[in-house]
């Protein structure tokens, strides 16, 4: 029983003894920073963003897929919560409105994969431009304040402090982690991810719609992605232009430190949450170390090509 | 032509004719699986036995020709109406999941779930257990419902997609090539699941190009050539080495024999066939 258990969760054990081996580092190393609790407070004040992006990234990878789009359309809803915001004056009108808008960006991906049988890479290649080129069009690369937003209790409960310390944010990424977790273990739907991302014709002559399991993938991807959009615009209570750049390959990132190989089949939420504090804490982790930020992008890929070659090597041999 | 009562046969195709293209690949094919029996179809890659089966399950539809399931004439016919029907069949891929656990492979696409959906994870692993001690006679020590399917041998890959199709009440389990590409031993296995089939009540087409792996199991042969059926024989009445000799005529010279028509083996057996010569 025991036994099962450990062979069914080697890879999460794995990136989880990657973390504490990291975490310990930094704490010997730069022990001031790292053993008080604002850096960590800090790290749970950025590290939702990508991190419910990553896991929701989880479900579209775990499908054989993946989406390329996500950053753009972030950004492409941050725009329209603070346009919706401002035209409102309400937050919960905007949070609605902005949801919806990355529901249905992401359902044109799926649509466009599934109906036209494209290639979710080379699509969403193509709407990544699309929205980001957009949201440019529409801001005329303008920002705009959001810190009106403040004297909703709605700031306050996406984005508020606990005890004047704990970003709530973070609690919406375990809220959102725990979610999807339900729904890849102990959902149909999440079975028929599974089969869908494991062998495509399978899935179909049992019986599951494929094309409708992608569908909802991508439109949830979507969703999240907004959803991240206007957390990080309302943490800094302004909203850039250029919101979502810089997310794409560190969230991607996540999603494969955490064990969910590109091929799909497998892949598990548990993995991606703990690859995307690891991608979170790295920067802040070799700053304080002493070493320049320079490093930051080496250690990345160190880590990165390291942790994928040990998932690699345990599924074989599980296999 | 002496037409057998609909009811007496389970599956009953008359006159199929298919064409892609300009290829006429099906010729008038009359074609049936009575209650409880196994039919082995044989013939050579191109012979026109994929489509034939594409044609009962479904996926394909004819140019003209009818199909009678139980007696009843099938219209608007399709996948879907064929799985409701309990025709069930376990694909040369086996139409697995790899990755997954073997429990998880018997309830693919019909999970045991509660009605928001989720999933009764126990229920389903006791049920794989039962499952497959009962259809494929392995015991839990051999052959646990937590192995992943990309780990076991080829024949228990096809018990297990055989089990599913047992368990799931099919009428008619079509077996696609079963036994290729797996070992002697291996292939053994594959025909006890078959036998199994008939133990269970139950009918089976057993599609192969090699006669040896057909002929231990069967009740029926059939044997298609370039569109048509060219030769049906009980297996009661024909002994393993004639029905060698004939298939190697057939391959030469598209015919049974010189005169072009049945004489010994010919089925006088209960569904009437010894007239579907063209």
């Amino acid at each position: 029983m025991r036994n099962r258990w450990l062979a069914e969760n080697r890879t999460q054990m794995s990136i989880l003894f990657v973390l504490f081996v990291l975490l310990v580092l930094f704490m010997i190393s730069s022990p001031k920073t790292f053993l008080s609790g604002d850096i960590y407070a800090a790290f749970m004040s950025t590290i939702p963003f990508s991190m419910i992006m990553a896991l929701s990234l989880t479900l579209v990878v775990i499908c054989g897929e993946m989406d390329l789009s996500f950053p753009s359309i972030m950004g492409f809803c941050g725009y329209v919560f603070t346009q919706v915001f401002h035209a409102t004056g309400s937050v919960a009108i905007a949070l609605l409105v902005c949801i919806l808008v990355g529901l249905v960006a992401g359902y044109l991906n799926g649509f466009l994969i599934v109906k036209f049988r494209l290639p979710s890479l080379v699509v969403t290649i193509g709407t990544q431009f699309f929205w980001a080129g957009l949201t440019q069009v529409l801001c005329q690369g303008l920002g705009r304040t959001l810190v009106p937003t403040k004297e909703s209790p709605l700031y306050y409960l996406l984005v508020g402090r606990v005890f004047g310390k704990v970003p709530v944010q973070m609690f919406w990424a375990v809220v959102v982690a725990f979610f999807l977790w339900l729904i890849l273990n102990r959902h149909r739907f999440g079975a028929h991810i599974y089969y869908t991302g494991d062998n495509e014709a399978s899935a179909r002559v049992m019986g599951i719609n494929v094309d409708r399991v992608k569908t909802i993938v991508f439109t949830q991807m979507g969703g999240f992605a907004a959803f991240a959009g206007v957390l990080a615009s309302l943490e800094v209570l302004y909203f850039w232009p250029t919101l979502g750049q810089g997310y794409l390959l560190k969230t991607i990132a996540a999603v494969f430190l955490g064990g969910t190989p590109v091929e799909g089949g497998v892949g598990t939420i548990f993995g991606t949450f703990i690859g995307a504090i690891i991608i979170g804490i790295l920067e802040a982790g070799i700053i304080a170390m002493g070493l320049s930020g320079f490093w930051t992008q080496l250690v990345y890929g160190l880590i990165i090509v390291i942790s994928i070659t040990i998932h690699s090597v345990l599924r074989r041999k599980v296999a | 032509m002496k037409m057998a009562e609909p009811s007496e046969v389970l599956v009953k195709m008359v006159n199929i004719r298919k064409s892609f293209g300009h290829a006429e690949v099906l010729r008038g094919v009359n074609f049936e699986v009575g209650y409880n029996e196994i039919v082995g179809l044989l013939g050579d890659n191109g012979a026109g036995k994929s489509t034939l089966i594409k044609i009962l399950t479904g996926v394909h539809q004819p140019d003209s020709g009818e199909i009678y399931w139980k007696g009843q004439k099938l219209v608007n016919y399709s996948v879907a109406k064929a799985r409701e029907l309990g025709i069930e069949t376990v694909f040369q891929e086996r139409a697995l999941s790899e990755q997954h656990s073997l429990w998880r492979n018997i309830f693919m696409g019909r999970e045991i779930t509660n009605r928001w959906g989720f999933l009764d994870i126990k229920k389903q692993r006791e049920e794989a257990e039962r499952i497959i001690r009962e259809y494929m006679g392995f015991t839990s020590s051999a052959l646990s419902v937590d192995a992943v399917v990309g780990t076991m041998s080829g024949g228990e890959k096809q018990g297990v997609a055989i089990a599913r199709a047992l368990h799931f009440q099919a009428d008619l389990i079509i077996l696609d090539e079963p036994t290729t590409g797996l070992s002697l031993s291996e292939t053994q296995k594959v025909l006890s699941f078959v036998e199994e089939i008939k133990k269970q009540g139950k009918s089976a087409i057993f599609i192969t190009h090699n006669i040896y792996h057909v002929y231990p199991v069967a009740d029926r042969i059939v044997i298609l050539d370039r569109g048509r059926v060219v030769g049906e024989f009980m297996k009661a009445a024909i002994p393993l080495e004639k029905l060698v000799e004939k298939l190697y005529l057939v391959a030469r010279t598209g015919r049974l024999n010189d005169e072009g028509s049945f004489s010994e083996g010919t089925p006088k057996g209960p569904h009437g066939l010894e007239s579907l010569m063209p």
